[in-house]
């Protein structure tokens, strides 16, 4: 697209606030809004917060680090009052959020924990809740141990399985894709024809693939939420937590409980999740490429068992040949860092079996494929065979670093993302809605885990 | 060491590496492992932050026998994680004049868990005492020591006693004393909560909450909610909260001082009917002869800000029945007197002189322009 100058993207007055958030708009310097012609996503998102200062003209929306707001008078308001309900940065931030995941109401938290637990507000005691089996354990543990819901964990890679779990009180299912850490793909389409049909709410854990490559509400899922720690902000430096409603109704009701709960981000967090954003589809593609190289170059790999990697975004998990292995290779990782979490410009790595789901008894890990040789990467925006030179001298005992690593392109993700109306996706990115050959797992387990995951992360 | 001492030199202000006098923003969300048997100090920033820490232990000392605090995103999201210590079928004693978001968050968020309250007049023992006579399962109360708008003290130590022999826990919400003030926890309450956007913060450019726990058993408990639910204070929150809490003596000593002033003023003005100051803090209270003045007041003056939120270096005004308590519904606010003539302000920093000036202008521009209301 063309920037124009007479052209404003997203800029949030209040007759637009009024006809419906995150929109794209254009207005002309007149002040005349009308509907914004096609905007490559990318381009929005570079957009994203701008134009929100007409007084200083300031690009980035600035950091309000504010509590309380003055009113113009008795009665009235400049339509903020207090942060916890509203403070223009994490507004802007907000309107960003719902306008990549093509949603009615984008809100934004303290953390992905703090977002999950708003969304799971939405549910009443006795209610049942369906949810992907190899769940964040984070996640597990706000249901099972907080609110305490009635739950059923099902595969939901299998949508037998999914339609067998509903019950007559089953008012929401709760689906992570790809699965944390095997990289299990689900079909988001058909899970929300189940949902529909079971009058329930389809919540798409959304944190691995981001609105880039997938756009869960296009599918008819009711609500997104992520970890914005992970590829939101990307790189590593803040904890954050988004959720994206397609409905008004529904958002509003989620405002609610941010509002009433106050579990919301502040400011300059807020600041750095919108100013990550910016470079959002830059940051993927690369985080993509590496990944797709870096599995290539492990499957060649004569101490590596086995590959989980869906073909899209960033995350790969991979299984040695022997334990000695792990630590073998977290302790002589130079370039690559040894920590939890996901998602930024750094390439991490992880041992879920101790790190993320060591709450799991060891059968029920060895059962899901999370055994004590399972590595967990999250691929950066380095350099590939940097990367892959650094894996390649902590595993040691494989083949010299490869200057053509085959790329792994792997199956098409089932989940379909398509563009939304008038926002053409970039190139590339368009996924088919069938299920993908599966010869990216060699040998892929039965199923995945709920790691309870006693502190940290992801 | 003296109180506030203590505000500049809890020993944790000071970055262990470097020396720095400030502890630095850790802007981080994981930190490097240094191997698989040997877990470094943090690993995930929702779990631990080194500049939350920092807050969190000087919040500890501040509050006097604490085992433990900590730092949320907001007031309301400290509060919410203390009533998640309950269970389905317990019930709560609560100030009954409490902040309207405390009151929606235990009428429309927690009473959905079948979590009850009772909101009685906590400055009366008497009607805690009777409350409980009719809940045998009230596991806690929650007192504000001000209420909220009327200012009404609540005796800590005498609610610390009802507590103690019903087995229920103490929590007190102590935003409008602040530990200078007051530290309950020395008054024999388990938990207290904060809004520290207030006295704590003090500037009005944060949105922050901190809960403070007697016993290492609650600091388990409060510490996994913490962590579980994840509504933690971002580090830059933190940082500001951290320098804010270096003032927090010399700020409320002015303010207390300047409080006492106005109060005593505002009783002998022909415009105002009721003062509601108890004596202590910088907040006062105060009812106009008519509501019809309330509008043209509030818009006259000209240093108070208009504006939700207290404890600020300048000074705000607000009228409750429209801000601090319109979640509450109109029919209980009409039952409390939170109606359209109660004025509430949070004194701030500016010389006394000055406000004195700038009220006694607004309240004779009032009484002038507002209808006959003798």
């Amino acid at each position: 697209m063309q920037v124009d100058d007479q052209i404003r993207i997203n800029r949030e007055t209040e007759r637009e606030s009024q006809q419906g958030r995150g929109r794209p708009h254009v207005a002309t310097t007149h002040g005349q809004t009308k509907e914004q012609p096609a905007v490559k996503l990318t381009t929005a998102i570079v957009h994203a917060g701008t134009r929100r200062d007409p007084r200083t003209g300031s690009i980035p929306v600035p950091i309000y680090q504010t509590a309380t707001f003055q009113h113009p008078a008795l009665g009235q308001s400049t339509g903020y009052d207090y942060s916890r309900t509203k403070n223009p940065t994490r507004e802007a931030l907000e309107d960003a959020l719902a306008q990549l995941e093509v949603g009615a109401r984008g809100l934004a938290f303290a953390s992905g924990m703090a977002a999950i637990h708003c969304v799971l507000q939405l549910l009443q005691p006795g209610d049942h809740i369906i949810v992907t089996e190899d769940l964040y354990g984070g996640t597990y543990r706000l249901f099972n141990q907080v609110l305490k819901l009635d739950h059923t964990f099902v595969d939901t890679t299998d949508l037998e399985a999914v339609r067998a779990a509903v019950r007559s009180n089953t008012k929401a299912i709760l689906v992570e894709t790809p699965t944390n850490p095997l990289m299990k793909v689900a079909d988001v389409a058909a899970i929300a024809r189940i949902a529909r049909e079971a009058g329930a709410l389809l919540i798409v854990d959304n944190t691995f693939l981001t609105p880039y490559f997938f756009r869960p509400l296009e599918l008819d899922a009711d609500i997104v939420v992520h970890s914005a720690s992970k590829y939101l902000a990307g790189h590593n430096d803040v904890v954050a937590g988004a959720v994206v409603a397609k409905d008004p109704a529904i958002g509003e009701r989620l405002f609610f409980y941010q509002n009433a709960t106050g579990a919301i981000l502040g400011p300059q967090d807020s600041f750095l999740v919108l100013r990550g954003l910016k470079t959002l589809a830059l940051r993927m593609e690369k985080h993509q490429e590496n990944a797709r190289r870096i599995a290539g170059w492990l499957r060649c790999h004569p101490l590596v068992n086995r590959v989980h990697y869906p073909g899209r975004g960033g995350m790969i998990s991979f299984e040695v040949v022997r334990h000695e292995l792990v630590p073998q290779v977290l302790a002589r990782v130079k370039l690559i860092l040894f920590a939890e979490s996901l998602g930024g410009v750094e390439t991490l790595i992880t041992f879920p079996f101790t790190q993320t789901h060591a709450d799991i008894p060891v059968y029920v890990r060895e059962r899901l494929g999370i055994n004590d040789r399972l590595l967990r990467l999250s691929a950066g925006i380095e350099d590939a065979e940097d990367l892959i030179a650094d894996l390649a001298q902590a595993l040691g005992g494989g083949p010299e670093v490869p200057q053509d690593a085959q790329e792994s392109q792997g199956p098409e993700a089932p989940h379909g993302a398509q563009a939304p109306r008038g926002v053409q996706m970039p190139s590339g990115n368009s996924g088919s809605q069938g299920r993908g050959r599966d010869y990216d797992y060699r040998r892929e387990g039965p199923g995945g885990s709920a790691g309870l995951g006693r502190r940290g992360s992801r | 060491m003296k109180f506030g001492t203590k505000l500049l030199h809890t020993g944790y202000e000071v970055d262990p590496v470097t020396g720095a006098a400030a502890i630095p923003i850790y802007q981080v969300s994981t930190f490097d492992q240094p191997a698989l048997d040997r877990p470094g100090p943090f690993d995930y920033a929702r779990s631990g932050n080194p500049t939350r820490q920092a807050l969190e232990k000087i919040l500890a000392e501040l509050e006097g026998p604490a085992a433990a605090a900590f730092a949320f995103s907001s007031g309301m999201a400290a509060i919410s994680t203390v009533l998640m210590l309950f269970q389905a079928g317990d019930h709560l004693v609560v100030t009954e004049d409490c902040y309207g978001g405390t009151y929606r968050l235990l009428t429309r968020v927690f009473r959905r868990f079948n979590i009850e309250a009772t909101f009685v007049d906590t400055s009366e023992p008497a009607a805690v005492r009777a409350a409980l006579k009719e809940h045998p399962n009230t596991r806690a109360l929650f007192v504000e020591t001000v209420s909220n708008p009327f200012l009404k003290l609540t005796d800590v130590r005498a609610m610390a006693e009802i507590a103690r022999e019903q087995g229920a826990l103490l929590i007190v919400d102590n935003t409008f004393l602040s530990p200078y003030l007051c530290r309950p926890l020395e008054e024999g309450a388990d938990i207290v909560v904060h809004s520290a956007t207030k006295y704590l913060g003090g500037h009005s450019d944060l949105i922050a909450g901190t809960v403070a726990v007697k016993t290492a058993e609650l600091a388990q408990e409060v510490y996994f909610l913490q962590n579980a639910v994840g509504a933690v204070l971002g580090p830059q929150d933190c940082f500001l909260l951290m320098r804010g809490i270096k003032t927090l003596k010399v700020r409320m000593e002015r303010q207390c001082a300047t409080a006492a002033a106005l109060a005593a003023w505002l009783a002998k003005r022909p415009e105002v009917r009721e003062v509601y100051y108890p004596g202590v803090g910088a907040m006062v209270a105060f009812r106009l002869v008519h509501p019809s003045l309330t509008g043209p007041f509030v818009e006259r003056l000209k240093l108070p800000l208009l504006g939700v939120s207290l404890g600020a270096v300048e000074t705000l005004v607000a009228v409750p029945a429209r801000h601090s308590h319109a979640s509450v519904p109109a029919e209980e606010r009409a039952r409390r007197g939170i109606t359209g003539d109660l004025i509430r302000l949070s004194v701030g920093i500016e010389e006394v002189e000055d406000l004195l000036a700038d009220l006694e202008q607004a309240l004779r521009y009032a009484a002038a322009v507002a209808p006959a209301t003798h």
